[in-house]
């Protein structure tokens, strides 16, 4: 889970790192009245979680709280590269003398942490590490030693920070590190980080992202997911406990195992259609599983077929054929589009049978996972999207 | 000969007492494993259908003589399980438990690998060495000996493609679920490398998925250092980037660890790649019937 710059900032103080004295604001009004709180010239930042913001004037300088309210006027409801502005951060506006880039990340190839720095602040880090690599020092961390003095030095050093900088550079990275663990990231990234003529050393942003599974332990932060702007079919999935990812295809898909599911979408594509979701319904399967996973897609207007795919590995085919009759048997008219069934492994035989003797004409079984695939996307109709 | 798991193996299964331990652990003494015993903090002293239990890991390998374990602990305290595990001298550890914080496995795998212990897993469907030995939740009835070796990032994909080379007659040495997770104990060259030693294995089978460098670094290391005929799958070229398709480990990030990337590093390394589970598992009965 990617946190907004302003909750990001929040975990921060928290944390001791420095950051510009500011606010969140979900309106001009909002805006105006931080601003005046700040009595100094502000920034009004756009709050979306994609780069390149302020290319499309997500950031805007405001003198005064009246030229705040302006300006969150003309950044609350922009499109920034298909994201909505839905609020803004307003802060402190902050001389810049030199910026620089910081990173802290869990590093899934070598197994622990990455630490990282670079002169070459403010610009997106890709750029730079496509065009000069050199100067983005990387500094692998153990994570049974965690951050040293040595590896921070590494760093600002390193990096060639100006000397007015490597003392607060050097206190952030540290406490960066104690984000990291203190709150579960698997990122934790500042660019830029900069020295404002005055000498302090701030987070000018900020960019986290948490570890999904250690959400349990730190409830205070998966509050924050409430005010994500969310798919509402995806919603209704998770709220039903079910693994669900709305993809922009016509053929519906269920199935047991992530691997299978994914295996799936893209036996599909191979048949000429295109998945409309992933949707795995995990070991079991059960009729209540079932229902609420063709409910789910059924919602989806473009779903014009709905492919189940089920290998019965410890779960048994025809455990698995009764929750799809009973499934069915609940959701009566709901269920407008033609379903196909691939049932296979464990008493798959007895499963199909119990499919072929119900009454249903809107169920079609398939002995094999490429022939029941090429079967969805006939009955789906040619020509693809909105046909 | 098979690998990780076999007739030597004596097994502990932590989290015994628990639903899905008992009966997952009774599934595999049927299969023939020799499941020796259990473990869980304050429940020593019962037993399991005649397995005894044990409140230490270190009390079943003293008093019981585990060699092995299977891990069936809820997420929150699966890390300590590990520890445990480790400490009292396990020498192969199969983790089935998901969700486990990923910065806690981070630590652990480290810890892990320094002290040269084995770990599976966590978030896998196991390890099952037909007809000696099944640890973990991979159901045994679809699958026999045979002279294939298979490693796979994925639960339910494995059983698919051992069942469609069942059909076709060919068995498996070993089946190995690493696990979707993004930090495994093992990856595909721990366990590559093990079926390349096994003299029974005569090709191995990877499968894979979207998200991470382990297939592209197996790639490099079959190109390198393998003589037996690899076959591959990889699944998840219609998952868009930045969303987690069911494992926490199967996602795109940016540009990075995608099926295409990954299949054209197979293909160039000289692993016949198929299009679907039911080629990939023709390529594999073809690899060892040819030869």
């Amino acid at each position: 889970m990617d946190l907004f710059e302003h909750q990001a900032k929040e975990l921060f103080a928290r944390y001791g790192v420095a950051v510009p004295a500011g606010r969140v604001a979900w309106s001009p009004e909002e805006a105006e009245e931080v601003a005046a709180e700040l009595g100094t010239t502000v920034v009004v930042k756009a709050q979306v979680q994609v780069g390149g913001r302020g290319k499309a004037g997500g950031i805007q300088l405001a003198a005064d709280p009246a030229a705040a309210r302006v300006k969150a006027e003309r950044i609350i409801g922009m499109d920034i590269k298909g994201h909505k502005v839905r609020r803004v951060l307003v802060e402190e506006a902050s001389e810049i003398s030199a910026e620089y880039y910081v990173a802290i990340l869990h590093d899934r190839a070598g197994k622990g942490f990455l630490a990282m720095a670079s002169s070459q602040g403010g610009i997106e880090i890709e750029e730079v590490a496509a065009a000069t690599p050199e100067a983005i020092v990387r500094v692998p961390v153990n994570p049974l030693v965690g951050l040293r003095p040595y590896h921070v030095n590494q760093l600002v050093f390193g990096a060639g920070f100006d000397q007015r900088a490597r003392k607060g550079a050097a206190e952030i990275l540290t406490r960066l590190y104690d984000v990291l663990l203190g709150a579960d990231c698997t990122l934790v990234e500042v660019n830029p980080l900069v020295l404002t003529a005055d000498g302090q050393v701030k987070a000018l942003d900020a960019k986290v992202s948490l570890d999904d599974s250690s959400l349990f332990r730190h409830p205070e932060l998966e509050e924050l997911r409430d005010t994500f702007a969310v798919d509402p079919q995806e919603q209704a999935a998770k709220e039903r406990g079910l693994n669900y990812v709305k993809l922009d295809g016509w053929v519906g898909i269920i199935g047991n195992g992530a691997g299978l599911v994914m295996s799936t979408l893209d036996v599909v594509a191979q048949a000429g259609g295109k998945a409309a979701n992933f949707l795995d319904v995990g070991g079991g399967a059960s009729a209540e599983t079932m229902a609420a996973g063709l409910e789910v897609i059924l919602a989806d207007p473009k779903v014009r077929s709905v492919l189940v795919n089920i290998f019965g590995g410890i779960t048994r085919g025809d455990l698995v054929a009764q929750g799809i009759l009973e499934a069915l048997d609940r959701l009566g008219d709901r269920v407008r589009v033609p379903l196909v069934v691939r049932l296979d492994g464990t008493n798959a035989a007895e499963g199909r049978e119990l499919l072929a003797k119900a009454p249903s004409e809107k169920v079609v079984s398939a002995p094999t996972m490429l022939e029941a695939a090429a079967k969805a996307v006939e009955l789906a109709g040619a020509g693809g999207e909105g046909a | 000969m098979a690998i990780l798991v076999d007739n030597h193996t004596r097994l502990v299964v932590q989290g015994l007492t628990g639903r899905e331990g008992r009966f997952h652990a009774l599934r595999n003494r049927d299969y023939g494993t020799k499941v020796v015993a259990g473990v869980t903090p304050g429940k020593g002293g019962q037993e399991v259908e005649g397995i005894p239990v044990f409140d230490t890991v270190a009390a079943a390998v003293t008093e019981a003589g585990a060699n092995t374990s299977l891990i069936f602990v809820p997420a929150r305290f699966a890390v300590d399980a590990l520890y445990e595990a480790v400490d009292a001298g396990i020498q192969t550890i199969v983790h089935i438990t998901e969700n486990i914080p990923v910065l806690d496995m981070t630590r652990a795998y480290n810890y892990v690998r320094a002290r040269g212990a084995t770990l599976i897993g966590p978030n896998c469907p196991g390890v099952i060495s037909p007809g000696k030995a099944n640890v973990g939740i991979i159901p045994g009835e679809i699958t026999h000996a045979g002279p294939v070796g298979l490693v796979s990032r994925s639960g339910t994909l494995t059983y698919q493609v051992m069942y469609e080379m069942a059909r076709a007659g060919v068995g498996q040495t070993t089946c190995v679920g690493i696990g979707g997770d993004p930090v495994v104990g093992s990856n595909f060259i721990d366990v590559l490398r093990r079926f390349e030693a096994d003299p029974e294995t005569e090709a191995a089978v990877m499968i894979g998925e979207i998200g991470g460098d382990e297939e592209e670094q197996a790639a490099a290391f079959v190109a390198e250092q393998m003589t037996k005929p690899v076959v591959a799958y990889i699944a998840g070229f219609e998952a868009p980037p930045g969303k987690r398709m069911g494992h926490a480990g199967a996602i795109i990030s940016g540009s990075s660890g995608t099926a295409a990337a990954k299949a054209e590093a197979l293909e160039r390394a000289g692993v016949r790649v198929g299009r679907n589970p039911t080629d990939a598992a023709e390529l594999a009965v073809a690899a060892v019937k040819r030869g």
